[in-house]
């Protein structure tokens, strides 16, 4: 018995680590540092955005108004279970319950795609609208009747829900600003969604080492540090949908 | 070396037949395992370490290269007047010239010398461990080096294919931007290959911050017992307060050029003014991380000198805690005075003297440092070997480059130096004539760890003066062209500042027969160095209790620390020319205690 723990305790633990317990605190600070450069990442980003909103402030917000915000919104849920349902995740491999651990990886990897989807339906809209900066961008709303049934039929909905979006100026001529505001948007949400991507994968990963037994309540450090970047990134989203979506009014 | 009277060393390579009774060469981390394939998928630090310092130094020829264009250039002024047309093309092959070589030095040589290769190599040994907290984290920020180094040789290609063939390579070929991607230099004015040079230093930004964090987290918990935060290696401490800058700072800079990148890629306005975009706004962004970066530079230069300081003083450091917290203190203030590097950008007159002051005090904990090197050497039994006098020049060399930023923090004196050869001289002094000389320092101080060869005193003497000859004329001209007015980046100028220029010219030149001399020297040792002892100069931190070259895993036992800096009971031995702890030294003299 104690000749079998000591064993499974040699393959588990790294050469230059003393003990599982170490090797489990060095994972889990590197992550740490690793977020540390990723705040500064975004943040360097968060205050170029910031300068130039300051500065634009109306040309902006008519960017503001051109998002979807409920798509923004629905994300924001998804992403905020998907965190609970890792949670649980983390939680289920300190307890050894790996069955459970499995199944929360799982749910988080639904929801993680499920924003994908989302967003990349918001993408799409977007570029049909003519909002894709430097490639698509037109200076006028396109018409009506110029976008296909499935753009019109967000239209509609969006009309139904929302008395702000009907008063928004259909006609209203696009700026510069506003395109400098949609590349901003577009980078923002896309090196987010990136990060999506790399946490997707991430899971994938863990959901099939646990698949092979590799997890237990001594040895489970992947699974931690993976639900430190998970929550950071939806972290980052916290901070991108109220500044892009949400600062709408004057 | 003097020791050649030893007895013939084990394992001397290329000795005439094997004699029989020689015990076998004990494995180590060259022979451990064979093939092309043990190298490139490496878990090992040292040999990480070891390929770090092939890629880096090919790439410090290749700068050193563009440096020599770039002064051969200068010899004389260019006649506009006699064929416009030439002089147009000398001066636009001047702009790719110095932007290659300042970008190839920065983003591929000076950032990466020190940590990636002494502190891969060293650190995990200093700290009597088996290797850094993540090896494979490791193993992939050389790869994405390496990666890094692939975009900007497709930069380098593109140039060569349209100066030679004439291509016109859609989307740019080359370089003329500046190292510091000022827009619009390198947004609407640039036909260089911006966007994938930018690529390049976005992913070589990723391999520096992955190597930083591996380095926090090794210092962190790889510790062994009895090495108490205040009992580590000096070098352990630079090394820390780098990687906190490298985790830190160098994301702000990836961002900004993955904006850059976009920028020109989609036409939209973001630091381009022609566009709507704000240049001062990427200054900003720039100059965060890149002044952190040149304590990036020169920080884990000061950790070589600390510990070549005490192994050839024969004293124990002194100041040990003030130097500790300078580091860290340089580290901090580093973040905070990006400002002066913008005094004539256009920032309001009260940001520029709370950058200045800050400046200032950014001085305080360099110049802590450097008094704490010479009370070090104050009454030490000090031997001058190459490593000791490249330290020596440093001390020398960076008092003149800190000392000379003092000036450029001043603002009024900066707004009549800024732009100008004064600037040049400046950072040279600190980056080349300091940080340069370290790095050599700590390779001649450990190459006999990492190869187990020693190399030929005389020659990495001679190839020393060379260099520092070479350097000091190179430069110190520069300082005085400078003041008087002579503008950086220029390809042309006028005869008043020939003198200036041939007299940096023909010291480029002197420099750069030293550093082939000091390569020749390297080359020589691996190919007939005489085999090295474990403890060459009698150093006292761990690494020296391993054998030379060490063995696949460092450490037979692992070594027990305790002050870093205890030189009592080192003792040589003349039998194998190095030094080794004698355990039965009589008892300390109560003034080295604690
Ligand atoms: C006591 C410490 C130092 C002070 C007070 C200082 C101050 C300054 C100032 C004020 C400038 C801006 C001058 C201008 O553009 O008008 C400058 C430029 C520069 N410094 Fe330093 N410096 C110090 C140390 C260093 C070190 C240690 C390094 C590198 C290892 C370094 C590298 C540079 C570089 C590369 C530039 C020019 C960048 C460019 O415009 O291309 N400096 N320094
Ligand atoms: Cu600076």
């Amino acid at each position: 018995m104690a000749e079998d723990a000591l064993t499974s305790e040699h393959t588990l633990v790294a050469h230059q680590f003393e003990d599982v317990a170490q090797q489990r605190e060095a994972s889990t600070l590197g992550m740490w540092a690793f977020l540390s450069t990723e705040i500064l990442f975004f943040g360097a980003i968060f205050v170029a955005y910031g300068v130039y909103r300051l500065r634009w402030p109306d040309q902006y917000r008519q960017g503001s108004l051109e998002l979807k915000w409920y798509l923004g919104a629905i994300n924001t849920a998804v992403l905020l279970i998907s965190s609970f349902f890792m949670a649980m995740g983390v939680h289920a491999a300190a307890t050894g319950q790996i069955k459970t651990l499995i199944r929360n990886l799982l749910w988080t990897i639904v929801l993680g795609t499920l924003f994908l989807v989302i967003k990349g339906t918001e993408y799409y809209l977007e570029y049909e609208d003519g909002l894709v900066p430097g490639v698509a961008f037109k200076m006028e709303k396109p018409s009506e009747s110029a976008q296909s049934g499935f753009a019109r039929a967000f239209e509609s909905f969006e009309h139904w829900i929302s008395p702000v979006a009907k008063n928004r100026g259909e006609t209203h001529r696009r700026s510069p600003q506003e395109e400098q505001f949609m590349m901003f948007y577009f980078i923002m949400t896309g090196i987010h969604a990136t990060h999506m991507v790399i946490g997707i994968a991430l899971l994938s990963w863990l959901v099939w080492m646990a698949r092979r037994g590799k997890f237990s309540a001594e040895y489970h450090n992947p699974v931690e540090i993976t639900g430190l970047y998970w929550h950071f990134v939806d972290t980052v989203w916290v901070f991108l949908f109220p500044i892009l979506y949400l600062l709408r009014n004057p | 070396m003097s020791a050649t009277s030893g007895p013939l060393p084990l394992g001397f390579q290329g000795a005439a037949p094997a004699k029989p009774t020689r015990p076998a060469e004990p494995d180590n981390y060259l022979t451990h395992e064979k093939g092309i394939l043990s190298w490139i998928f490496t878990l090992d630090h040292k040999r990480i370490g070891v390929m770090y310092m092939v890629l880096v130094l090919s790439f410090f020829a290749l700068g050193g290269f563009f440096a020599i264009a770039l002064r051969t250039m200068l010899w004389s002024p260019v006649d506009f007047n006699a064929n416009p047309a030439h002089a147009k093309a000398s001066y636009d092959l001047y702009n790719h010239f110095f932007t290659l070589h300042g970008a190839v030095m920065v983003f591929l040589f000076i950032i990466p010398a020190v940590p990636a290769i002494l502190g891969n190599f060293i650190l995990p040994m200093m700290l009597g461990a088996k290797d850094v907290a993540f090896p494979r984290l490791n193993l992939l920020s050389l790869w994405i080096y390496f990666t890094g180094a692939v975009f900007f040789s497709y930069v380098l290609l593109s140039g060569i294919l349209h100066a030679v063939f004439g291509w016109n390579i859609p989307g740019g070929w080359s370089l003329d931007t500046g190292w510091t991607f000022y827009t619009p230099y390198s947004s609407s004015l640039s036909q260089g290959a911006v966007v994938p040079a930018v690529l390049g230093a976005f992913i070589l930004g990723f391999s520096s911050i992955l190597t930083g964090l591996n380095f926090i987290a090794s210092i962190h918990m790889l510790r062994p017992k009895g090495m108490t935060w205040f009992r580590m290696p000096l070098f352990l401490w630079a090394i820390y307060s780098t990687s906190i800058i490298q985790v830190l700072a160098t994301p702000v800079l990836a961002i900004t050029l993955l904006l850059l990148a976009a920028e020109r890629v989609f036409g939209v306005g973001i630091f381009d003014p022609k566009l709507g975009g704000d240049p001062v706004l990427f200054q900003h962004f720039f100059w965060f991380y890149s002044h952190p970066a040149v304590y990036i530079m020169i920080l884990p230069a000061m950790g070589v000198i600390s510990e070549v300081m005490v192994a050839f003083s024969r004293k124990h450091i002194f100041g040990y805690n003030f130097i500790a917290m300078s580091s860290i203190a340089i580290a901090l203030f580093s973040f905070v005075v990006w400002g002066h590097h913008m005094f004539v950008s256009g920032q309001s007159p009260l940001s520029a003297a709370v950058f200045s002051l800050l400046t200032f005090a950014v001085a305080i904990p360099s110049a802590v440092k450097v008094f704490n090197w010479l009370g070090t050497l104050y009454q030490g039994d000090i031997r001058l070997t190459t490593p000791m006098l490249y330290a020596m020049g440093f001390i020398f060399l960076f008092t003149i480059g800190g000392l000379t930023g003092l000036f450029l923090g001043a603002m009024s004196v900066d707004i009549m130096l800024t732009h100008t050869y004064f600037i040049v001289a400046h950072f040279h002094y600190v980056m080349m004539g300091s940080t340069l000389f370290a790095f050599l320092s700590g390779l001649y101080y450990w190459w006999p760890k990492m190869f187990g060869k020693m190399y030929s005193e005389t020659w990495g003497k001679v190839g020393l003066l060379f260099v520092f000859v070479g350097f000091n004329l190179t430069f110190f001209p520069q300082f005085v062209a400078g003041s008087r007015g002579m503008p950086r980046r220029y390809a042309s100028y006028p005869v008043q500042y020939q003198a200036f220029h041939r007299m940096s010219t023909a010291g480029a030149y002197t420099m750069g027969t030293g550093l082939i001399i000091a390569g020749l020297t390297f080359a020589q040792s691996l190919l007939r160095g005489k085999k090295a002892p474990n403890n060459p100069w009698g150093g006292s931190t761990l690494e020296w209790e391993s054998t030379s070259p060490p063995r696949h895993d460092n450490f037979e036992h692992t070594p027990v620390a305790g002050d870093p800096y205890d030189l009592h009971g080192i003792e040589y031995d003349p039998a194998t020319g190095g030094w080794f702890r004698n355990p039965n030294a009589a008892p300390a003299p109560a003034t080295h205690g604690h």
